[in-house]
């Protein structure tokens, strides 16, 4: 069913249902997210694409469209609201990009852009966290990731259905795992894939370290939002 | 080993959504969850081990390597420390000769904290194996420990005159209720439950959900949802099977009624889900227990079974057409799982962490199902209403909040324990009734509820309109620091974020930084602005209501007790935070230079 719903003041129509964040982006409005794919079941962890709706905050990949709705993306306090949690991502984990295999490809540093991000008003931490070499294709530089949850539910082995990577313990102490039995029986297509997908420099795949030279990297060439804006997949 | 596992596989038919009840029979088998086990249950469920330790390191209760004969877990809450909590720590420490988090020489105790356990009442409290030991002193503690070391089990001490598990007596062996003041709805002797039951099967479903609804019966686990509308839309969702659950997660730090109505009156609860289960057409039901509450689980079970005796649950209840069965889902730890979709996650075997929402529960729920869950209390209430009628409930309470409701009460007062109030009661009418000296704030509905005080909030009433109450209430007389349990309320919520979504999981330390700072007297005025707007983000931003709640206590505090705050902050001197620790930066420097720096070039 068609319904009309308003996004910053401009009447657009859409199917009922559909995610908010899609018929923003198909309608010109850009919403950040980090953990989100078009395409793929909601996620709903990085909270990065709150906007407002009917008078209160949600994440837009988690509200299905209904008749009326009223949605404000580029309103100033939700506006900072998204912008403060890119900063708590930056300061949560270690983030150096200029060393990053990932910079240029990166979602976080390609979204702490476009939220014109300058310095994160959180304090560092500065966690101490283990790198994990152990697997053959794949190394996971915990330091940046960001719990999104996208490897954990879209990657599985091909063979089982079982899950190749998973997060360990809760809150503060979680950290991303790797099943190595499982990881080194993928194929190079998924371990491209499971690396593509990672939105920051967390899941490297190995050997293939600063392939394309700066300047010619996904993001440099097309930034995050006119990706999203086209409808890509990021 | 491998038989083990295997005959722990095929109780459960190698069905994962029960591995919580897999992995508790292995740790009850074995001690704790070891790699090998983890292995041979990851086989047989054709999921990958990392995948099992997901679930089993969510958990707090789960242990996965040796952690002696003995474990004993010391509930260490805010009220636990008004009442002796160092000493009965201490004594610990002493006696076993360990510290907390370590296993001592022998491998007979492990020692490890735990968050608040239910027994407000009658804190400090210990849980030990799978039994509870309550109103600590040192001198309990050695006596205890002392039991122990001589070979006995913990079962045995706390239960020296050997009653049946499956008994009340067991149960009262261990903990006191302390019913203080009965009121109309809770705690009535001899109720004719078939008599109650037969009047329902002798409506239509719609009519039972019309008496729940037109009785404004509001859901008592917290956000008070009107549970005759929630029956409604689950009765009318579309599903092969529809599932009731009872929420006996009662994790709210200071809440302890749920386990007395389980305690004093399960069948009141278990009618109460057997008239749900009719009403919406269900024929499964599920009591979610938590693990500090294990000590009731033999006497649930035995109460099911006097049900199933009475023709109550089982097939053909009461000879007509209708079979309903309950069985009991242990928790393992966490607070989180009291969230609904949490619990429900939990329920299939998995790690508790909230869904995204829409889907409603009540939509797609336990199995993808719609699932109708409700607080102990809703249920006991329900089956009172159906014997009572909705009039005779509405006619107590106010207009938007009937009837009555139970609070769990501790801190600061003569009479700490269970009372029930008719909804609409002030703030300082209870604080006379419980015996309250001098109070200065009340911590209503836990640390995600809201702290009032006294002085400003007294005349404020109890009820969904004004101070929504989830039955934790905890009193604070004016000898007490506030902002030490507003640190503790946060160290809890970053303890028991789950961590999937960001606001939550970073936000929530920093704001304990920002409690720390204040405690050490280096927070200046900005900080306290921080807290405000990184306190709004969490509520707006968050997925789910821990962390929407997690900084109330600090907001709720620094509005009504403006004062204590602007009395420990200080002023910035210079161009410097007071944040901002001189020494500690430089010594990075000094530390570097000393390790890095080659002797000859110093
Ligand atoms: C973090 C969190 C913890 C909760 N803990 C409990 C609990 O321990 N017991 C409970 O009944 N409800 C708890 N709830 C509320 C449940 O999600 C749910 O609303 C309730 O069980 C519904 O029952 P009711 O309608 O009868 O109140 C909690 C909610 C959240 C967000
Ligand atoms: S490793 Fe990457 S994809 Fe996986 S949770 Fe971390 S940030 Fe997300
Ligand atoms: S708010 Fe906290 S507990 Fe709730 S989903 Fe987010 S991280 Fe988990």
């Amino acid at each position: 069913m068609s319904v009309r719903i308003t996004i910053d003041g401009k009447v657009v129509e859409a199917q009922e249902g559909e995610a908010l964040i899609d018929v923003a982006a198909d309608n010109g409005v850009y919403i950040p997210s980090l953990c989100y794919v078009r395409g793929k079941p909601c996620l709903g962890t990085c909270r990065v694409c709150s906007v407002r709706v009917n008078d209160s905050v949600m994440a837009s990949c988690t509200v299905p469209v209904t008749d009326g709705m009223e949605v404000k993306v580029n309103e100033p306090e939700v506006t900072d609201m998204r912008k403060a949690l890119v900063e708590l991502l930056f300061v949560e984990g270690n983030h150096n990009c200029p060393s990053c295999e990932k910079s240029g490809r990166c979602e976080l540093q390609a979204v702490g852009y476009e939220v014109d991000m300058m310095v994160s008003r959180f304090p560092y931490r500065f966690p101490v966290r283990k790198r994990d070499h152990v697997s053959k294709h794949i190394f996971l530089e915990r330091d940046r990731c960001i719990f999104c949850q996208r490897c954990v539910e879209f990657i599985r082995d091909k063979e089982s259905g079982q899950k190749i990577f998973s997060i360990d313990d809760r809150g503060t102490k979680a950290s991303i795992e790797i099943d190595v039995e499982l990881a080194d029986k993928m194929p190079p297509e998924q371990v491209r894939e499971a690396s593509d997908l990672c939105p920051v420099g967390c899941i490297i795949e190995k050997g293939r370290g600063y392939d394309e030279p700066i300047g010619q990297r996904k993001f440099e060439i097309q930034s995050v939002r006119e990706r999203a804006l086209m409808g890509d997949e990021k | 080993m491998h038989q083990q596992i295997q005959s722990i596989l095929s109780l459960y038919h190698c069905d994962k959504t029960r591995l919580i009840d897999m992995l508790w029979d292995v740790q009850k088998l074995h001690g704790y969850i070891g790699d090998e086990a983890v292995g041979l249950l990851s086989d047989g469920l054709n999921m990958s081990p990392l995948d099992i330790r997901e679930t089993i390191s969510f958990y707090h209760f789960f242990i996965t390597r040796p952690s002696g004969r003995h474990q004993v877990y010391l509930c260490d809450s805010v009220i636990a420390r008004m009442n002796g909590y160092e000493d009965v720590r201490a004594a610990l420490e002493q006696e076993v000769g360990c510290a907390f988090g370590e296993v001592n020489d022998t491998n007979i105790f492990g020692l490890f904290d735990t968050n608040c356990i239910g027994l407000s009442d009658q804190e400090p409290a210990m849980m030990v194996d799978d039994v509870v030991f309550t109103n600590l002193t040192a001198a309990k503690v050695k006596d205890i420990i002392g039991q122990l070391k001589q070979g006995k089990t913990a079962g045995e001490v706390a239960n020296s005159a050997g009653k049946d598990r499956r008994d009340v007596a067991y149960v009262n062996s261990l903990v006191s209720d302390n019913i203080r003041e009965r009121g109309e709805v809770f705690f009535k002797p001899g109720l004719d439950y078939k008599a109650i039951l037969r009047g329902c099967l002798n409506k239509i479903p719609s009519e039972i959900i019309e008496i729940v609804s037109s009785s404004n019966l509001r859901g008592r686990g917290g956000a008070g949802f009107p549970t005759g509308l929630k029956w409604r839309l689950c009765g009318e969702a579309e599903g092969t099977e529809k599932y009731i659950i009872c929420n006996a997660d009662e994790g709210e730090p200071g809440t302890f009624k749920d386990r007395v109505l389980l305690t004093r009156s399960p069948k009141d609860v278990l009618l109460g889900m057997v008239i749900a289960a009719y009403a919406i057409g269900s024929r499964v039901g599920i009591i979610y227990l938590r693990t500090e509450y294990r000590y009731l689980k033999d006497y649930l079970e035995q109460q099911l079974q006097e049900f199933r005796e009475d023709g109550l649950l089982g097939n053909k209840i009461l000879d007509t057409e209708f079979d309903f069965d309950i069985r009991i889902q242990m928790g393992a730890g966490a607070y989180i799982c009291g969230d609904e979709t949490a619990l429900i996650e939990s329920c299939e075997g998995k790690r508790g962490t909230p869904r995204v929402k829409p889907p409603y529960p009540i939509q797609k729920g336990y199995l993808g199902q719609p699932t109708c869950v409700n607080n102990v209390e809703t249920f006991a209430s329900v089956c009172r209403i159906l014997e009572k009628g909705s009039d005779w409930f509405k006619g107590m309470g106010t207009d938007e909040s009937t009837g009555t409701r139970l609070l769990s009460v501790s801190g600061d007062c003569e009479r700490p324990g269970i009372f029930e109030i008719e909804w609409g009661v002030t703030l300082n009418h209870v604080l006379e009734m419980v015996g309250a000296k001098d109070p200065m704030a009340v911590q209503i509905s836990g640390p995600s509820g809201e702290c009032v005080s006294v002085a400003k909030d007294g005349e404020r009433q109890i009820c969904y309109s004004d101070l929504s109450c989830n039955g934790s209430f905890m009193i604070f007389d004016k000898s007490r620091n506030l902002v030490d349990m507003i640190k503790s309320f946060m160290t809890f919520f970053v303890h028991e974020s789950c961590g999937i979504c960001v606001p939550c999981r970073a936000g929530g330390v920093d704001l304990l930084h920002k409690v720390e700072l204040l405690l050490a007297g280096r927070a200046c005025q900005k900080d306290l602005d921080d807290i405000v707007s990184w306190g709004a983000l969490m509520r707006a931003t968050s997925r789910c209501g821990l962390g929407t709640t997690a900084p109330r206590p600090l907001l709720t505090t620094m509005e009504k007790f403006p004062e204590l705050y602007q009395q420990i902050i200080v002023q910035s001197k210079g161009p410097l935070l007071p944040s901002f620790d001189l020494e500690e930066a430089l010594q990075g420097h000094e530390k570097a230079y000393k390790t890095l720096v080659p002797e000859e070039v110093k």
